[in-house]
C-alpha cells in the first residue's frame, strides 16, 4: 500500500485528481465545489445536511475555504485567507475508515516507512452550526496534515447514524509531498504553473479588501438581510434555502470579524444567531424529510 | 488457578486519558469478579494508543458453591406473607424448613465456571466505562442507544487460559487475534495466553508496556541530547505524553535555526511543548539550545532523517508565528496596551480589567506607602501594576495565555522600565499553587498582593465566593497566594485594614491548609484564631508555632492536661459561683498555685505585648507544678460552700491564664 519513493511528487492539481480517484473507487459520490463562500467544507450541505438522518452517504468534493482574518497579503509562506479543504464524507463511519485514509496518504506518494504518522486528539466543535464530533487531527512528521472526526451531533441533532468526516487541508500536504516552504512555490500542475501564479494576487487584493475595504455597513445589511431571508424560507418549509442563507450569514460575520467591527461581548450574540439560522435549518431538513430527532 | 487476557483494542485513545483508564479497567473487573465472589491473584493493566488490555492472574477456575439461608415469616403469620415469602424465593412450602417456628428457605448455589462469569463480565465492563468523553459509529449508531467507547472498537482479545471467552460488542467479536504496530506490522497475530501476550505484540513492534514506554523515551531523548553535547530539559508530563501517543517510540534530535532564539526562551519551550510535544534542551552554559527533540512512532528506514526535516520545517512554521507575533507586540507600548483593557469585561459584575488595574494600582502603592510592604519605591509599585495587565492584549498572549506575565516583564524590560518593574510585572501572578516560588523582590510583592486582595475582596464583595468544590475564580489560590507572601516576606500586615471580616475567616481556613502542608496542627491554629482579634499573620503563626512546641514538651502536655480538667470541673459545677472571696485559709497547694498565678498571669501578659510567645509559654509552664499539686492534695468540691467558692473561683484563674496565650479547649488529645 506504500506508494514508492522514486515516484516524482505530484502537483497539486494532481494531488486532487488521485484523491478523486481514490475516494471515487471506494463508492463516493464526487461532487463539485459549493458554489458559494464558506469558511470550511462542512459547511457544504453535502456535509452538514447529509449528516443527518437515517440514509447512507459517501462524498468526496474539494471546497475553497476562506477565512478572511487568515489574510496575510501574500507575505506569509503558510497563511492564506482562501485555500481549498478535501472532504470526504461516509455515512455511517465504515469500520475501516482509518485503513481507507491512510490508503489515500499512499495514493497521493507519502511512505509511511519514513515517515511518522499519528493520530493525535483533537475534538472537533462547531459553534455556529451546533455541531460537534470526536476524532483526531493526523499528524504526518508533527505536522496537521487532515482532521479526522466522527460526527456525534448536526444542527443540535444527534446523528443517526454517526458520519466519520475527513478533511485534508490540500495546500499543507502538497507542501509536504513536494518539500516547499512556501505556499506560493507549490507546482499547480506540471506545466510550469505555480500556485503563485493562480493565487499571489488574488491573496493580496482580497487581503486589502477584508481588512481594510470591505463596506461595513453594507455586511451588516446584509447580514440582516440574510437573517431574514432565512426565515422566509422557514416559513416556506424549503431547508436547504434556508441553510444557504445561513452560509452567508456566516461568512458574512467572518467578514466583519476581520473588519474588527464586532466587539468581544458582541461576538458571542453573532455566532449565536448563525447558529439559529443553521440549527432552524437543520430543523426543518428533519422535519421536511419526515426523520424524527 | 488460570490466567486471564483482555484486550480492548480500539482507534487511538487520547493519551491524557489512558492511565485513567487503566485504573478504571482494574477497578471495574475487580467489582464483576467480586459480585461472583471471585478475586484474582494479581492484576496488570496496560495502555496503549491503540489498545488497553488488563491481566487477571490466578483466578479460580469456578466460582465457590455457596448455600445462602433466607429467614422468612413466622409459620403462624397470615398466608399471604408465606405465600409472598414463595414468590421471592421460587420454592414451595414443601421446601422450606421449619425452625422454631419461623419459615427458612435453604437456597444452594452451585458453583460457576469462572469462564461464564467473565462472559458477563466483559460487556459490563464495555457498558459502564466512565470515559471523560465517549463516542457511537459505525452502522449501529442508527440508535442513539448503540454502545459507547473512547473511539470506535476493533478488537477484543478475550482468553481464559487459552480459551476464548464468546462476547459481542457492537458487533465485535471477541477472540485471540490482535494487530500489532501500525506499520511495522499490521497484520494479524494470534495471541496464546496471557502469558505470550506482552512478548507477542514486542515481536510486532508494540511495547504495551507504557511505564517500559516512558522509560524509553526518557532514557532515549536524555542520551540524543547528550550526543549532540546538551542536556534535555526533563519533562515527565511530556514523557508520558509521548508514551501515550506511541507504541514504539524512538526520540530523534533535530536541530532548528539559531536566528530564533531572539524569541524569548519560555516562547520556544511553549511551542515546542505544547503544539508539538517535543522536548528540548540547554546548552553547557544552560542557555535554551537551538534543538528539539521528537518522539516517532516507528523505527524509520532512514533512521528518521525524513522525520527530523519535516518536524524541523513544522516547528520552523511555529516558531515564525511566534517571532511575528512577538516583533509587532514590541511595536506597541505597554501604556497604550493598557488601553485596550477599558474594553475587556473582568466579569459582568465587577467592571473592566482596566478598572481592575486602577484598584490595584492604588493598593499596591497603599501596601509600599503604609509601610506593610517595606523597601519598595511607592512609584515602581504602582508603575508596574499600571502596565502588570498589558500583555493580556498582546498578540503573544492571546496565542500563549500561559505566557502572561512572562511576556510582560520581557515588554518592559525592552520598552526601558526599571528592572524592578519589569520583574513586578513578570512575576506578580505567582505564587501560583503550592511549591511555586513565592516573590521577594519588595515592588513584585506588593503588585502580587494587591492584586490578590482585590480578586478576593471584589469577588466576596460581589457574593461570588467559592462554595464547596467550585472555585471558578480560583480566589482559594488567590488567599493561599497571600497567605504565602505574607508569611515568607515576614510582612506585619494587620489583615483587616484591607479586608472585611468574611475575607478575614477565608483567610484563616487558607492558612490551616497551607500550615497542614507544613507540619503545623490545625487545632492549634485553632486555639490561636478562637482568641479572636488577630490579624496579622506572621504573629498569629508565631504564636502557633511557639504554641506548637509547647504542647509537645512535657510541661506542655501536663499544663493541657491540668487545664482541660480545671475547665470540665469548671462546667460541671456550674462555673464559678456569684460572690466567691478567696479562702481566707488556703490549703498550702492552694496558695501555691495562687502565688504562681500572681506571677505567670503578668508575665505571660507582658511576653505576649512583646510577641515573645516562647516566654509567654515559659510564663505557662510555671504553673504546671502548682496545678498538679492542687489538684493532688486539695479538693474543690469542699462541704464549705465558701471554699468550694474560692477553689472555683481559682479554677477559673488558671483557666483564664491559659486563655490569654491560647484556646486551649481547642487544642486536641
Amino acid at each position: 500500500m506504500n506508494a514508492t519513493s522514486t515516484e516524482a511528487p505530484l502537483s497539486f492539481q494532481d494531488m486532487i485528481l488521485r484523491l478523486h480517484s481514490y475516494w471515487s473507487a471506494r463508492g463516493c459520490a464526487i461532487l463539485q465545489p459549493y458554489d458559494m463562500r464558506m469558511g470550511a467544507g462542512t459547511f457544504h450541505p453535502a456535509t452538514t445536511l447529509r449528516a443527518l438522518g437515517p440514509d447512507a452517504w459517501n462524498a468526496a468534493f474539494v471546497q475553497p475555504s476562506r477565512r478572511p482574518t487568515d489574510g496575510r497579503y501574500g507575505e506569509n509562506p503558510n497563511r492564506l485567507q482562501h485555500y481549498y479543504q478535501y472532504q470526504v464524507i461516509m455515512k455511517p463511519s465504515p469500520p475501516d475508515l482509518q485503513e481507507l485514509y491512510l490508503g489515500s496518504l499512499a495514493a497521493i506518494g507519502i511512505d509511511f516507512t519514513r515517515h511518522d504518522i499519528r493520530f493525535v486528539e483533537d475534538d472537533w466543535e462547531s459553534p455556529t452550526l451546533g455541531a460537534w464530533g470526536l476524532g483526531w487531527e493526523v499528524w504526518c512528521d508533527g505536522m496537521e496534515v487532515t482532521q479526522f472526526t466522527y460526527f456525534q451531533q448536526m444542527g443540535g441533532f444527534d446523528c443517526k447514524p454517526v458520519a466519520g468526516e475527513l478533511t485534508y487541508g490540500l495546500e499543507r500536504l502538497a507542501m509536504y509531498i513536494q518539500d516547499v516552504d512556501n505556499v506560493y512555490d507549490l507546482r499547480f500542475n506540471d506545466a510550469g504553473v505555480s500556485y503563485g501564479d493562480v493565487f499571489l494576487e488574488n491573496e493580496r487584493q482580497m487581503s486589502t479588501w477584508n481588512f481594510e475595504v470591505a463596506e461595513t455597513d453594507a455586511l451588516f445589511d446584509l447580514f440582516r438581510k440574510a437573517e431574514a431571508e432565512c426565515a422566509r424560507c422557514l416559513d416556506a418549509k424549503l431547508p436547504i434555502p434556508a441553510y444557504e442563507q445561513a452560509i452567508e450569514a456566516s461568512h458574512i460575520f467572518n467578514l466583519l470579524n476581520a473588519r474588527g467591527v464586532i466587539s468581544v461581548a458582541e461576538r458571542q450574540a453573532y455566532i449565536g444567531r448563525v447558529r439559529d439560522l443553521a440549527k432552524g435549518a437543520c430543523a426543518s431538513y428533519m422535519e421536511k424529510n419526515g426523520w424524527a430527532a | 488457578m488460570t490466567d486471564f487476557l483482555l484486550e480492548l483494542r480500539s482507534e487511538e485513545i487520547p493519551a491524557r486519558m489512558q492511565d485513567k483508564a487503566r485504573e478504571d479497567l482494574a477497578r471495574l473487573f475487580a467489582a464483576e469478579l467480586a459480585k461472583a465472589g471471585l478475586a484474582a491473584g494479581a492484576l496488570l493493566t496496560y495502555a496503549t494508543p491503540r489498545r488497553l488490555a488488563l491481566i487477571a492472574r490466578n483466578l479460580p477456575d469456578a466460582t465457590q458453591a455457596v448455600s445462602e439461608e433466607l429467614k422468612g415469616p413466622r409459620t403462624s403469620a397470615p398466608p399471604q406473607a408465606l405465600e409472598g415469602f414463595l414468590r421471592k424465593t421460587g420454592l414451595s412450602q414443601e421446601q422450606l424448613v421449619d425452625r422454631d417456628g419461623v419459615w427458612f428457605a435453604v437456597i444452594d448455589k452451585p458453583g460457576r465456571a469462572t469462564a461464564d462469569v467473565l462472559v458477563e463480565a466483559i460487556p459490563a465492563i464495555v457498558r459502564g466505562f466512565p470515559w471523560p468523553k465517549s463516542m457511537r459509529w459505525g452502522a449501529p449508531s442508527l440508535s442513539t442507544e448503540s454502545p459507547r467507547w473512547v473511539r470506535p472498537l476493533q478488537g477484543i482479545v478475550a482468553l481464559f487460559g487459552e480459551e476464548v471467552v464468546p462476547c459481542t460488542i457492537a458487533g465485535v467479536e471477541s477472540g485471540a487475534a490482535t494487530v500489532g504496530h501500525r506499520f511495522h506490522h499490521p497484520g494479524v497475530i494470534t495471541i496464546g495466553s496471557a502469558t505470550d501476550y506482552v512478548e507477542k505484540l514486542r515481536a510486532c513492534h508494540v511495547i504495551v508496556d507504557q511505564d517500559e514506554r516512558r522509560t524509553t523515551i526518557a532514557i532515549g531523548a536524555k542520551m540524543a541530547a547528550n550526543k549532540a553535547g546538551l542536556r534535555l530539559v526533563e519533562d515527565e508530563g511530556l514523557v508520558a505524553e509521548n508514551a501515550g501517543l506511541t507504541e514504539w517510540p524512538v526520540p530523534l534530535l533535530g536541530r532548528f535555526d539559531a536566528a530564533f532564539l531572539d524569541v524569548p526562551p519560555e516562547v520556544i519551550q511553549l511551542t515546542a511543548r505544547v503544539n508539538q510535544k517535543y522536548f528540548v534542551c540547554r546548552d553547557a552554559d544552560g542557555k535554551l539550545a537551538n534543538a528539539f527533540i521528537c518522539t516517532a512512532n516507528i523505527d524509520a528506514a532512514d533512521d528518521g532523517a525524513k522525520i527530523v526535516e519535516g518536524n524541523r520545517k513544522v516547528l520552523a512554521a511555529r516558531l515564525s508565528d511566534a517571532r511575528f507575533f512577538y516583533e509587532t507586540d514590541l511595536k506597541v507600548p505597554l501604556d497604550e496596551q493598557a488601553k485596550k483593557l477599558e474594553k475587556i469585561v473582568f466579569h459582568e459584575k465587577l467592571g473592566t480589567v482596566a478598572d481592575k488595574v486602577e484598584r490595584v494600582a492604588k493598593l499596591a502603592r497603599w501596601l509600599v506607602d503604609e509601610g506593610i510592604v517595606p523597601g519598595a519605591d511607592p512609584e515602581h509599585a504602582e508603575r508596574a501594576a499600571r502596565l502588570a495587565k498589558a500583555d493580556l492584549v498582546t498578540g503573544m498572549v492571546g496565542e500563549f495565555p500561559e505566557l502572561q506575565g512572562v511576556m510582560g516583564g520581557y515588554y518592559a524590560e525592552r520598552q526601558g522600565e526599571h528592572p524592578a518593574v519589569a520583574a513586578a510585572i513578570r512575576d506578580h501572578y505567582k505564587p501560583v499553587g503550592q511549591g511555586d516560588d513565592v516573590p521577594t523582590a519588595p515592588v513584585t510583592v506588593a503588585v502580587s498582593l494587591a492584586d490578590k486582595l482585590d480578586s478576593i475582596g471584589q469577588f466576596f464583595g460581589a457574593d461570588l465566593k467559592p462554595s464547596g468544590s467550585k472555585d471558578p475564580f480560583a480566589l482559594r489560590r488567590s488567599a493561599l497566594g497571600i497567605v504565602a507572601l505574607v508569611l515568607d516576606n515576614g510582612l506585619r500586615f494587620p489583615l483587616a485594614r484591607a479586608v472585611n471580616a468574611d475575607v478575614l475567616d477565608f483567610f484563616a481556613d487558607r492558612l490551616k491548609v497551607q500550615q497542614r502542608e507544613a507540619g503545623v496542627r490545625h487545632d492549634l491554629i485553632d486555639a490561636v484564631f478562637a482568641l479572636g482579634g488577630e490579624d496579622d499573620l506572621v504573629r498569629l503563626l508565631a504564636r502557633v508555632k511557639a504554641l506548637q512546641a509547647f504542647v509537645d514538651t512535657e510541661d506542655g502536655a501536663n499544663l493541657l492536661a491540668g487545664y482541660k480538667r480545671a475547665a470540665n470541673i469548671l462546667k460541671k459545677e456550674g462555673g464559678v459561683p456569684e460572690g466567691a472571696a478567696s479562702n481566707a485559709a488556703p490549703d498550702t497547694a492552694e496558695a501555691a498555685l495562687t502565688q504562681a498565678l500572681d506571677t505567670a498571669e503578668p508575665a505571660a501578659k507582658d511576653a505576649i505585648a512583646r510577641e515573645d510567645f516562647e516566654a509567654a509559654m515559659a510564663a505557662l509552664a510555671t504553673l504546671r507544678a502548682p496545678i498538679d499539686s492542687f489538684f493532688d492534695q486539695v479538693t474543690v468540691n469542699d462541704a464549705d460552700p465558701a471554699k468550694r467558692a474560692a477553689r472555683l473561683a481559682l479554677l477559673a484563674r488558671v483557666r483564664d491564664a491559659v486563655h490569654g496565650v491560647a484556646d486551649f479547649s481547642r487544642i486536641e488529645g
